[in-house]
């Protein structure tokens, strides 16, 4: 739970020294308070002072960095339970499971879809974060090899460890000891075991419990032998219980500030079938999963999951930017009709959407207003004549372009004459106001 | 110390709306709590997937679903049985052919194809306009009188002209699905303007406006978390009515549902992406609180079936 800057206060050792860059202890307790300020500038804290005011600083959820390199994933963190509230910091990673048993031929396959996972979406390049190298053939050296197998053949991937077994652990993690592995999992019955080996490799460390009564003894118990970076396995595997689990150990986290479930959580996916295990890694993404482990990554789930964390994890305070441009719908030739709307994600996709239902090929000029939307731009007055005309004259469209006719948006009406004045030489025309309307209008133009 | 499980306390409760009768009728609503979360509430009705059959053949739909529906959906009423008979929840017929782009259809043309459906199917109708808000005004009244008894869900009323399309709800015993534009307050400002023209809110099925996964499904998803929370969590009893999501409307007009395998070829085949494609956005829609779905793909809603009958 926050402290007050008073109740910070009362752990600083109040000599008003100035050292920390402000004129009294109190000073700095309320830059504490606001977190403005880092106790590390205050060369005098008193170790009990840096342990009572460093827990209460922590996240309510810890963050927690699987790999090492450019690859890596920081997932956790979290500071609420609904995106509108502020929004989803650290998308969930999604791991493919690769089985000791399809060491060989069936491993390789897998490792070549990770490598070759990645899709570019809205300017973003999303791809499989993980490998979850899972034991299931009860065979050390076996999940050995496979773990080799997966560091060799595709490197810098982050690697999760899944076994309950610690020396099936012991042995994998020798061929990715320096590269931050998850190892998944400990349980009541093997805590001390993997704790150890957690704690010495400077592994991050999964905890399986069956319950959330269970997971947090067991989550104690391995803080209490000095591993700090844990994530959170409650055992739920029906969407019902993800949903409900999962909101408990937030809720607890974030609300209650309830330190033993403070960690990411790891989810298992696992169905027979494909779709079904998109809808539960769908469920997983959107209620509060760190991780996702799937048995298979086909490009069309792994395009719909991928899509789906990005939507869930985008700022909602910031709209999604379209790339500025002139965007060829359809087979658009020169005689096609050009429109130009602004660079707000939702306002491009609907009227590209409505443009490719009229099936009349078109441009579509995309003019950067920092993501609003055509009637907010307009206000903000960054979606004036003058602004259209500089772009307009700019893109160099007039070269694909020849009918030089451009069609604005019916909620800027108002701009069509100031316009024509501006681009010399161009036809202004209204369009519709609504994008729906936009099929009627094009194919009365066509 | 020990876990004290979190709850919420919740003030609120979504209204139970029943469309048609007999056996196979469907109720939605009635959830005390957020989505799914039965350790803090009730959930006495599980979501109801309704799919979309339409007036006019569905020429353009994207291939994969129109070969999905293809030897029922030449003729609506056969198409219906068809749904019926995949397992739909609800049928839902859209009256495109009355759309003065499409075919232009008048409104008794509309109203004998929604009485011929209606009489085919045991499962409750829901009767959608063409979404051209003028033209729906008649078409919606024609149609809900010539289905009066069968207790419908009729719309969709929107701020153009929610007061025709109310009345002939209110006249005929229909449900009425009242759609506003992806916005907190116009999707209560619609329900507190239907409620003083004496509509009963408790009849209300509203829809936030849907939208397809990754095209703005996300202002969707948080619209309606939004909406369930004002419901539940501050008892506003202008956002308890049931949601809609019209789910098929929105998806199977996205590349991602119609770009051929050689086209996008980092996208995996087509058949297997535009039926996860539809299936993702109900799951969002559903994790965000739907109440009913509109969906296109029989095979799509199967699954998405599956998904409810896991979450429940």
């Amino acid at each position: 739970m926050a402290l007050s800057g008073v109740e910070i206060f009362k752990y600083l050792p109040k000599t008003n020294c100035k050292k920390c860059g402000h004129p009294t202890c109190l000073a700095f307790a309320m830059k504490l308070a606001a977190k403005q300020a880092s106790l590390d500038a205050c060369p005098d804290a008193s170790a009990d002072a840096k342990k009572v005011l460093g827990e209460a600083a922590a996240p309510p959820i810890r963050g927690i960095v699987i790999g090492a390199g450019d690859k890596a994933v920081k997932v956790g963190d979290e500071i609420c339970l609904f995106r509108h509230e502020k929004k989803f910091f650290n998308p969930c990673a999604l791991a493919v499971s690769i089985k000791a048993s399809e060491a060989g031929d069936a491993a390789a396959k897998k490792i070549d879809a990770v490598k070759t996972s990645e899709i570019d979406r809205v300017g973003q390049k999303l791809r499989v974060d993980a490998i979850c190298v899972t034991d299931d053939a009860g065979d050390a050296a076996k999940f050995a090899s496979v773990v080799k197998q997966v560091v060799d053949g595709a490197p810098g991937v982050p690697v999760i460890l899944n076994s309950k077994n610690p020396a099936a652990i012991e042995a994998g993690i020798a061929h990715c000891a320096d590269k931050r592995p998850l190892i998944y999992a400990a349980t009541a019955e093997n805590a001390e075991a993997m704790a150890k080996i957690a704690k010495e490799k400077k592994a991050s460390l999964a905890i399986s419990a069956n319950g959330l009564e269970a997971l947090e003894a067991l989550s104690d118990k391995v803080k209490a032998m000095g591993v700090d970076d844990l994530v959170l396995d409650p055992g739920a595997r029906k969407a019902k219980d993800m949903v409900e689990q999962y909101t408990i150990i937030r809720r607890a986290a974030i609300k209650k500030n309830f330190k033993p479930l403070g960690f990411p959580i790891i989810s298992f996916a696992d169905r027979g079938d494909s779709l079904a295990e998109a809808t539960a890694a769908a469920i997983g993404v959107m209620k509060y999963a760190s991780i996702i482990v799937l048995n298979s990554i086909e490009k069309w789930k792994m395009l719909a999951l991928l899509s789906l964390r990005q939507n869930i994890y985008t700022d909602p305070q910031v709209p999604m930017q379209v790339k500025q441009d002139i965007y060829k719908i359809g087979d658009a030739k020169e005689s096609s009709p050009l429109m130009i709307t602004t660079n707000f994600s939702l306002s491009y996709f609907i009227v590209r959407g409505e443009v490719e239902n009229s099936k009349v090929p078109s441009w579509i000029a995309v003019m950067d207003n920092e993501g609003l939307s055509v009637l907010t731009a307009w206000a903000a007055g960054k979606f004036t004549a003058s602004k259209i005309a500089q772009f307009i004259t700019e893109s160099g469209v007039e070269k694909n372009v020849t009918t030089k006719e451009l069609i604005i948006p019916g909620y800027v009406a108002v701009l069509s004459g100031a316009l024509e004045e501006k681009l010399p030489g161009w036809k202004i025309t209204v369009g519709p106001r609504e994008a729906n309307q936009l099929p009627t209008f094009l194919k009365g133009k066509a | 110390m020990a876990l004290v499980i979190p709850k919420e306390s919740y003030s609120g409760k979504i209204y139970e709306v029943q469309i048609g009768s007999g056996g196979k009728s469907v109720t939605i609503g009635g959830a005390n709590a957020l989505p799914f979360l039965s350790f803090e509430g009730v959930f006495p009705h599980k979501p109801a997937v309704a799919l979309e059959i339409m007036d006019i053949a569905p020429t353009d739909w994207p291939e994969t679903v129109q070969k999905a529906v293809s030897g029922a959906s030449a003729n609506p009423v056969s198409w219906a049985k068809f749904c019926q008979e995949q397992g739909a929840d609800l049928v839902a017929l859209r009256l495109l052919g009355t759309h003065p782009d499409q075919q232009n259809k008048s409104a008794d043309e509309a109203a004998r194809v929604a009485a011929d459906v209606a009489a085919a199917i045991d499962v409750p109708l829901v009767i959608l306009g063409s979404g051209q808000a003028e033209k729906d005004s008649q078409v919606l009244q024609a149609a809900a009188a010539a289905t009066r008894g069968k207790n419908c869900a009729i719309g969709k009323a929107v701020e153009e002209n929610y007061k025709t399309v109310a009345a002939a709800a209110m006249a005929n015993d229909h449900k009425l699905i009242a759609m506003s534009q992806l916005d907190v307050n116009l999707a209560k400002q619609l329900n507190i303007l239907l409620s003083q023209m004496g509509f009963a809110k408790e009849k209300i099925i509203m829809d936030p406006m849907s939208s397809a996964l990754g095209y703005g499904l996300e202002y969707t998803y948080s619209v309606m978390e939004r909406i369930r929370q004002a419901a539940l969590l501050q008892n506003d009893p202008m956002m308890q009515t049931p949601i809609v999501c019209d789910i098929g409307l929105n998806v199977w007009k996205v590349k991602e549902t119609i770009a051929p395998d050689a086209e996008m070829p980092e996208w995996g085949g087509l058949a297997d992406r535009a039926l996860a494609w539809e299936v993702i956005s109900a799951s969002g829609m559903l994790t965000a609180g739907a109440d009913m779905l509109i969906m296109r793909h029989p095979g799509a809603a199967a699954k998405t079936k599956e998904l409810i009958a896991d979450l429940m």
